[in-house]
């Protein structure tokens, strides 16, 4: 221990040199991640170091593609920091290929670890599918690993690596599949939006710093001065019976992140809201937008004020057209939607979930315009929906329970078809600290924070894939896996089991099985099943819509089915890097 | 700083490999194909199941791991929410398949270690503060280091109090703390007291955790030769004025069995702390605070103070939370 205690004025000095950069958190830097070495001076005022060398993605077509991985200098906040890129770019370069097409894609890593690529949502061979220990060895550094696979789809999908943080650091792209039989969608324009976030700190230690306190970057956690006001204007029973059964469980009603700006800059297309990427059309013109979460571990809720959206792919999928205001994506999830914009300028909006920061950018009919930047809004308490799931189940009369939550819509929503929960044997330890025993089985819940709005947000329930049912079978049998966790400890695990003391889940190759995806934690998980789609079903076992990461809501069961069509070890995991690498994670094998 | 840190790391690291706690990383196969076999028990039957777990966990000690942790805290405390029938055996739909061996497996190759096979380090310090007693300025300090993963660890924790520059007591634990619910772990090791004139050793065992309403609780149990024993109980809250202005409550109960007058206590109730701290989070990893506590001292301790020391103190600190 050194040095002695500091004076309250030193920790004032220090304080205000805080809010000055978490301002440039949440805003990022003008310049960052678009510029080049030679325009650094426009931010010099940052200082002589404050350099990036990282340059702007390129589209690359063809057969034959040659990725290199290697570090590069970025500055996203002002401070410069080393970052993992693919071909010197952040985002990775755009892969442009067609559906059909045998493609080669040369990695070579000149990183000083081992890494990886993983092509998320491909149909492919095991050993192509990029993941460390499971389909190949990894890229040592200064090997070139050839990954060699037929394209058998098309859409919208992304590429990034499966080997420890690499994502977080840089490396994600994304992948543009035209069908065989050429473009279906018919757009004028046609933009890539990847989401993704950066922080300045060692993901590593990040992650080591949630193990000792969960609730590290939540910074909107429940205070005495709100529970004053909570009685002043709804009454003493009221305010103690909102916060009770958070505080009987140990919960946060405000844990709807676990990283937040508070380290986080939201990047699209690998530039902050204050670089304010733009992307141009011409009036009347028919926008389509691939809009990629490359985020580590954000949910993103996206809109373009004043300019309807509709989905017409989803996860690479085409889905019946469904026209919207907002929608959540999920790490890992694809959306691509159609726009006809009409003024000069709209502001592209991605705000967190935890409604700390967002990601923005600028639609506009040129360069330098610019459109209102809407206000954050406040984030809204979980409510005892995401805790207790299907609360007329459970025969309890929560009436009054959430008063001030802001969730009267939901009291009146249904809460689908009573299930009863098959926990596990190993859900009854110091790994798991809650446990639904009524799932609710509804898909139309958009989420916490997007209940009340008049706004037309997107729920699971309106998408439906075009051409599916794509297997017609009854599933033959059924799985039910429980997603779990304690936020205290920082542990992520699935029926209580983190990854290290797992066993695979066997799928019998070519069987129709129905997956039961059950969550006994308060935060939302987008599961991504590698190498076989997951064709989410409503809770009478109908066929919606093929996805491959699929977001499951607190106390929420989604339920799915899965053709086990390809043979060889796979992974099954939450997308939220963190959740994924404490162990919310299994290896899959088809035999 | 971080050398020391690191340092102190590489120490623990080697304790924590002779105590053989190294054991909870062990993700040896057999091991689990033991403990696989052992979880295909009757549901059906509560008390069967019961049965079978506790032949378990005689026979097979060396293997304890999570899962077993996970069990064992079940059969304690959760027996009576699992209806019969309702449960799953989490390994059920491996079909006899294992990681890293069998077909399409890559046994030659670097096999996936997620974060929680690993280990982790860290330094908590609770209170790094100067304290104005009335018989002088102090200065005291509480916290440990830790090592190992979200369930098990290994702690070196120490209290110190100073007057003047001297050390006038302090406390030293060596710990070995178990996780045995998601809110709860216990901790058992060596705890060595020590003042002005003596030191005392001990066998520690204690509880320390997250009760219902956020409190947060550390109990601990000494054990010294000749009968003695003490007991120690801290509570804290955490009240948040703002989303980094922080008040802290906190009471310190202390009681022994005997009284040692080298150590400055009597048997019974000894002391009782309370104190309120109010810091100001500059991130939730460096917080410096202000705050008064209060200590009374009963019975023989209160005799047992110099003359005319007052039974009841009250005094300001200055301090520093930090962590890393």
């Amino acid at each position: 221990m050194k040095g002695k205690q500091p004076s309250l004025n030193q920790s004032g000095l220090a304080s205000s040199a805080m809010m000055k950069s978490r301002r440039r958190f949440v805003q990022g830097l003008v310049g960052s991640g678009i510029l080049s070495a030679g325009m650094t001076a426009a931010h010099s005022v940052y200082g002589a170091s404050d350099r990036s060398d990282v340059r702007r993605p390129e589209e690359l077509r063809g057969k034959i593609f040659n990725l290199t991985i290697d570090e590069v200098r970025v500055n996203f906040t002002g401070s410069t920091r080393s970052a993992a890129a693919i071909n010197g770019s952040i985002p990775g370069p755009t892969l442009r290929w067609k559906e059909g097409d045998e493609v080669t894609i040369n990695v070579t890593n000149r990183l000083s670890e081992r890494t990886s690529l993983h092509w998320h949502g491909m149909i492919l061979p095991f050993q192509m599918d990029g993941v460390p220990g499971i389909s190949f060895p990894g890229i040592a550094p200064g090997e070139t690993f050839q990954y060699r696979f037929k394209v058998q789809q098309s859409g919208t999908y992304w590429y990034h690596s499966h080997s420890a943080f690499q994502e977080m650091t840089g490396m994600y792209g994304a992948i543009i599949i035209e069908p065989a039989s050429g473009e279906r969608i018919q757009a004028d324009q046609d933009h890539v939006i990847m989401l993704s976030e950066w922080t300045d700190e060692d993901p590593m230690y990040v992650f080591q710093k949630l193990k000792t306190m969960g609730h590290l970057y939540n910074f909107n956690q429940p205070t005495l001065p709100g529970l004053v006001r909570d009685i002043a204007e709804q009454g003493l029973g009221a305010a103690i019976n909102k916060r009770d059964m958070f505080n009987v469980m140990r919960m946060k009603p405000t844990d709807l992140a676990d990283l937040s700006a508070e380290t986080l800059t939201y990047l699209i297309n690998g530039i902050t809201p204050a670089g304010n990427g733009t992307r141009l059309f011409a009036k009347g013109e028919r926008v389509r937008l691939r809009i990629i979460n490359a985020a580590g571990n954000t949910f993103f809720d996206v809109r373009i004020p004043d300019l309807p959206m509709t989905v017409v792919q989803v996860d690479g999928n085409d889905v019946e057209p469904v026209t919207i205001d907002e929608f959540r994506l999920g790490a890992g999830e694809t959306f691509d939607v159609l726009v006809t914009p009409t003024e000069d300028a709209y502001t592209f909006f991605a705000e967190t979930m935890d409604r700390t920061g967002y990601a923005r950018g600028t639609l506009a009919t040129r360069q330098g315009l610019t459109a209102p930047v809407p206000e954050r809004r406040e984030a809204q308490w979980l409510s005892m929906t995401d805790m207790m799931g299907n609360m007329s189940a459970t025969g309890q009369d929560m009436s009054g329970m959430d008063h001030g939550s802001g969730d009267h819509d939901n009291m009146q929503m249904d809460m689908g078809e009573s299930v009863r929960a098959r926990h596990a044997t190993s859900e009854f330890g110091p790994s798991t600290d809650m446990r639904v025993d009524f799932p609710r089985t509804n898909l139309d819940d958009p989420g916490v924070g997007l209940r009340e709005t008049n706004r037309r947000v997107l729920t699971l329930a309106d998408l439906r894939s075009l051409n599916g049912p794509f297997d017609h079978r009854e599933p033959e049998r059924e799985i039910e896996l429980h997603l779990t966790g304690n936020m205290e400890r920082y542990s992520w695990s699935i029926d209580g089991l983190e990854y290290g003391n797992s066993t695979p889940i066997h799928f019998r190759h070519g069987e129709r099985l129905r997956v039961h995806l059950h969550n006994d934690t308060m935060m939302t998980h987008p599961m991504h099943l590698h190498g076989m789609w997951s064709d989410l079903e409503d809770a009478d076992g109908n066929f919606l819509v093929r996805r491959h990461t699929l977001p499951v809501q607190p106390a929420q069961r989604v339920s799915f089915s899965v053709t086990a069509d390809a043979l060889g070890r796979w992974v099954w995991h939450c997308h939220l890097l963190f959740h994924m690498d404490a162990g919310m994670f299994r290896e899959v094998v088809v035999v | 700083m971080k050398k020391v840190i690191n340092t102190l790391a590489i120490v623990l690291a080697l304790a924590i490999g002779l105590s053989g706690a190294a054991g909870a990383q062990d993700s040896d196969h057999q091991a689990h194909q033991a403990a696989d076999q052992d979880l295909e028990m009757p549901l059906a039957d509560d008390s069967e199941m019961n049965h079978e777990e506790m032949n378990h966990e005689e026979m097979n000690h060396e293997e304890m791991n999570h899962e077993e942790m996970n069990r064992e805290a079940m059969d304690h405390s959760d027996m009576n929410e699992m209806e019969a029938g309702s449960l799953r055996d989490p390994h059920a739909y491996s079909g006899g398949y294992e990681r890293a061996s069998g077909p399409y497996s890559l046994p030659e190759q670097p096999q996936v270690m997620l974060a929680d096979e690993e280990v982790f380090a860290g330094l908590w310090m609770d209170r790094f503060e100067l304290v104005d007693h009335e018989n002088g300025e102090g200065a005291e300090l509480e916290g440990y280091a830790w090592i190992g993963n979200s369930y098990r660890r290994l702690l070196l924790q120490t209290q110190i109090e100073t007057v003047e520059g001297e050390v006038e007591s302090g406390e030293v634990d060596l710990l070995f703390s178990q996780a045995i619910s998601p809110f709860w772990n216990i901790r058992a090791g060596l705890h060595r007291s020590f003042g002005e004139t003596a030191d005392r050793d001990w066998l520690a065992i204690g509880i320390k955790g997250l009760a219902p309403y956020w409190f947060e609780v550390d109990a601990a149990l000494h054990l010294g030769d000749n009968g003695h024993a003490a007991f120690d109980l801290e509570v804290e809250y955490e009240l948040l004025l703002t989303q980094r202005l922080v008040l802290q409550p906190r009471i310190d109960i202390a009681a022994f069995s005997e009284s040692d007058v080298k150590l400055g206590h009597g048997s019974g109730l000894s002391t009782i702390k309370t104190g309120a701290r109010l810091r100001y989070e500059i991130d939730r990893q460096f917080a410096p605070y202000l705050g008064v506590e209060r200590v009374k001292s009963f019975g023989e301790t209160a005799g047992l103070l110099p003359l005319g020391s007052n039974q009841t103190e009250t005094h300001w600190v200055l301090g520093l939370r930090f962590w890393f």
